[in-house]
């Protein structure tokens, strides 16, 4: 069972349509794809809670 | 000058939210972190799903199985609206934490709330309509849900033809509805102010 | 948190913020990650299964499956509203029958839908045409008989080989089930589960409930992470993001009292309706409206505002 590939000119460089990674921990069973994007957002979610963020000029003082 | 409906509307309309209220040039002071970024990331991400979107409506929905144009314009919509959910729940965490419905904004927090909903039905309704085995798998898991709640009697998931106009018709038609309202409301009321803050000058 | 606390946004001092040029820039970005991430990664498309495919991968899983259809006892045939009245079918959460409150609306009859309308309209081979003759002069009882027999038969046999099963009486059963299979590895089923007496189409309820009555299509999915014990609402095909957004969804179906549960289907959309108005009316709901205060997550997102007002 295999995917349709892309092809030609679309082609893309880094094929996901092979059989997927996944972990498993205890009744947790989650693929690396979805994990990384949740690694992701929560990452996302905590570097806006701590980088600064550039200051504009007050306006009214 | 006799009152007309019309003018009753404008007025209405310019009281509530005048120029420089829905298209202001400041933000409060308080307003300085990048969690303020993901609102305005969800909507240039859905911006991206809805004109992916509309260009495979362009061609119809079996365009992008035979061209590798299509297939790409296919690719594009599926990481945008990947994009498009993580921002709206990062967008969702900050909003919760900062208590963002306090000061009568209670109604721009519901329409978030089911703007988000109405994204996940719409993302469900588009993974059937992809023509392909996902599509067949979950129609065939989620007709069972959806057949337990009664719902299924109307709603036939294995029903490609129903699927597809509210994937893009009926469900786009809500996401952009309540986008619009939601960002007027946040326009209206101005962002929300810090957990605790009074108002500068009101006896602190 | 009352209301009455929170100050006006505009009595607060401002700085100039350009909100244009902000949506500007996000709209960039997502334009380029949203490209960019199509160009590198494209998308998942694994080629549907059609009845054709299925007859011929798993011609032995096929037969089993027209048999059950025959025999009444296959999921679709024993599922209940919306297709078709069964006693006593239909979920429940607690004592509320939706299921069967909503009724028979997509009528679907297994045996005569997906095997017996199909032969008629076949041309007809003499020993087809007998065959059919003689299981329409068959009472229920008979035909139930015949087709338990058979299925019994196949169950015992090597691979569920019908070459292979062993001889009994299963009427005419074999010659039917083993026309279907000719028709449905010519391709021919794939068009005639379709609404009759139609050219337009577009609800595939007959097919897609008989592929998924047979273990092939179950197979091709648990293969690819996707049934429900596997957490497979947010997978997707090969390496690709899933509907990450449903894991909670997804959670119920993993744990007791839902995993053995006959009505988890009910049970868990039910709180899964709860919550999500539970989500809606967060600022009403005393204590979770609370956390962010307990939290302090606002301190970071505020910190320059309480920093300068001390």
């Amino acid at each position: 069972m295999t995917a349709a590939p892309t092809t030609g000119a679309f082609a893309a460089p880094v094929d996901l349509n092979h059989p997927g990674h996944y972990l498993h921990w205890g009744v947790v069973q989650i693929s690396v794809a979805n994990l990384v994007v949740m690694c992701l957002m929560v990452t996302l979610f905590v570097a806006a809670l701590l980088l600064p963020f550039p200051r504009g000029r007050r306006d009214d003082e | 000058m006799t009152s007309s409906w019309t003018g009753a509307v404008r007025r209405y309309a310019l009281r509530r939210l005048p120029s420089e209220k829905l298209i202001p040039e400041t933000q409060p002071v308080y307003m300085a972190s990048w969690i303020y970024v993901f609102g305005v990331l969800t909507v240039s991400a859905l911006v991206v799903v809805l004109v992916s979107g509309g260009v495979l409506a362009l061609m119809g929905p079996g365009w992008w199985h035979v061209s590798g144009v299509g297939r790409y314009v296919n690719s594009v919509h599926l990481w945008s609206v990947q994009l498009f959910m993580a921002v709206m729940v990062i967008h969702l965490w900050g909003k919760f934490f900062m208590a963002a419905w306090r000061g009568r904004r209670v109604l721009t927090w519901m329409t978030g709330a089911v703007a988000f909903l109405v994204s996940l039905a719409t993302a469900f309704t588009g993974y059937l309509v992809q023509q392909n085995f996902d599509s067949q798998w979950i129609s065939g898991q989620a007709k069972d849900a959806l057949n337990a709640t009664g719902i299924g009697a109307w709603f036939n998931v294995f029903d490609f033809g129903q699927m597809l106009m509210w994937h893009v018709l009926l469900l786009p038609l809500a996401i952009g509805l309540l986008s619009v309202w939601h960002i007027l409301l946040v326009r209206v009321r101005g962002i929300v102010p810090p957990i605790g803050a009074t108002a500068p000058g009101d006896g602190r | 948190m009352k209301s009455a606390q929170v100050p006006e946004s505009d009595a607060f001092p401002t700085r100039r913020y350009d909100l244009v040029k902000e949506f500007t820039i996000a709209l960039a970005v997502t334009v380029l990650l949203s490209a960019g991430l199509a160009g590198l990664f494209s998308s998942p498309n694994v080629p549907p299964t059609t009845l054709a495919s299925w007859s011929t991968a798993a011609p032995n899983d096929f037969t089993a499956t027209a048999v059950a259809e025959l025999a009444g006892t296959s999921t679709s045939a024993q599922y209940g509203p919306p297709y078709n009245h069964v006693p006593g079918a239909g979920q429940k959460i607690g004592p509320l029958g939706l299921q069967r409150a909503a009724g028979v609306r997509i009528p679907v009859d297994p045996a005569e839908d997906f095997v017996l309308r199909p032969l008629r309209q076949a041309p007809e081979q003499p020993e087809v045409t007998a065959a059919l003759a003689q299981w329409n002069a068959a009472s229920a009882d008979q035909q139930q008989s015949w087709s338990s027999a058979y299925a019994d038969a196949l169950n015992k046999a090597p691979d569920g080989d019908p070459a292979k099963a062993a001889p009994g009486d299963y009427g005419p059963v074999p010659v039917l089930t083993a026309r279907l299979l000719t028709l449905a590895r010519a391709g021919s089923l794939d068009g005639q589960l379709l609404s009759p007496g139609r050219f337009y189409q577009t609800a595939y309820t007959k097919p897609m409930l008989f592929l998924a009555d047979g273990l092939y299509l179950s197979d091709r999915a648990t293969e690819q992470h996707l049934t429900g014990a596997q957490w497979g609402m947010m997978n997707e095909t090969g390496n690709y993001p899933g509907q990450a957004w449903l894991w909670l969804s997804t959670f119920w179906y993993q744990i007791d009292p839902f995993k053995s549960s006959k009505n988890a289907d009910a049970e868990i959309w039910a709180i899964m309706a709860v919550l999500s108005l539970a989500l809606i009316l967060v600022p009403f709901i005393p204590g979770i409206r609370s956390v962010p205060r307990w939290t302090r997550v606002h301190r970071l997102v505020w910190r320059d505002y309480y920093r300068t007002r001390r």
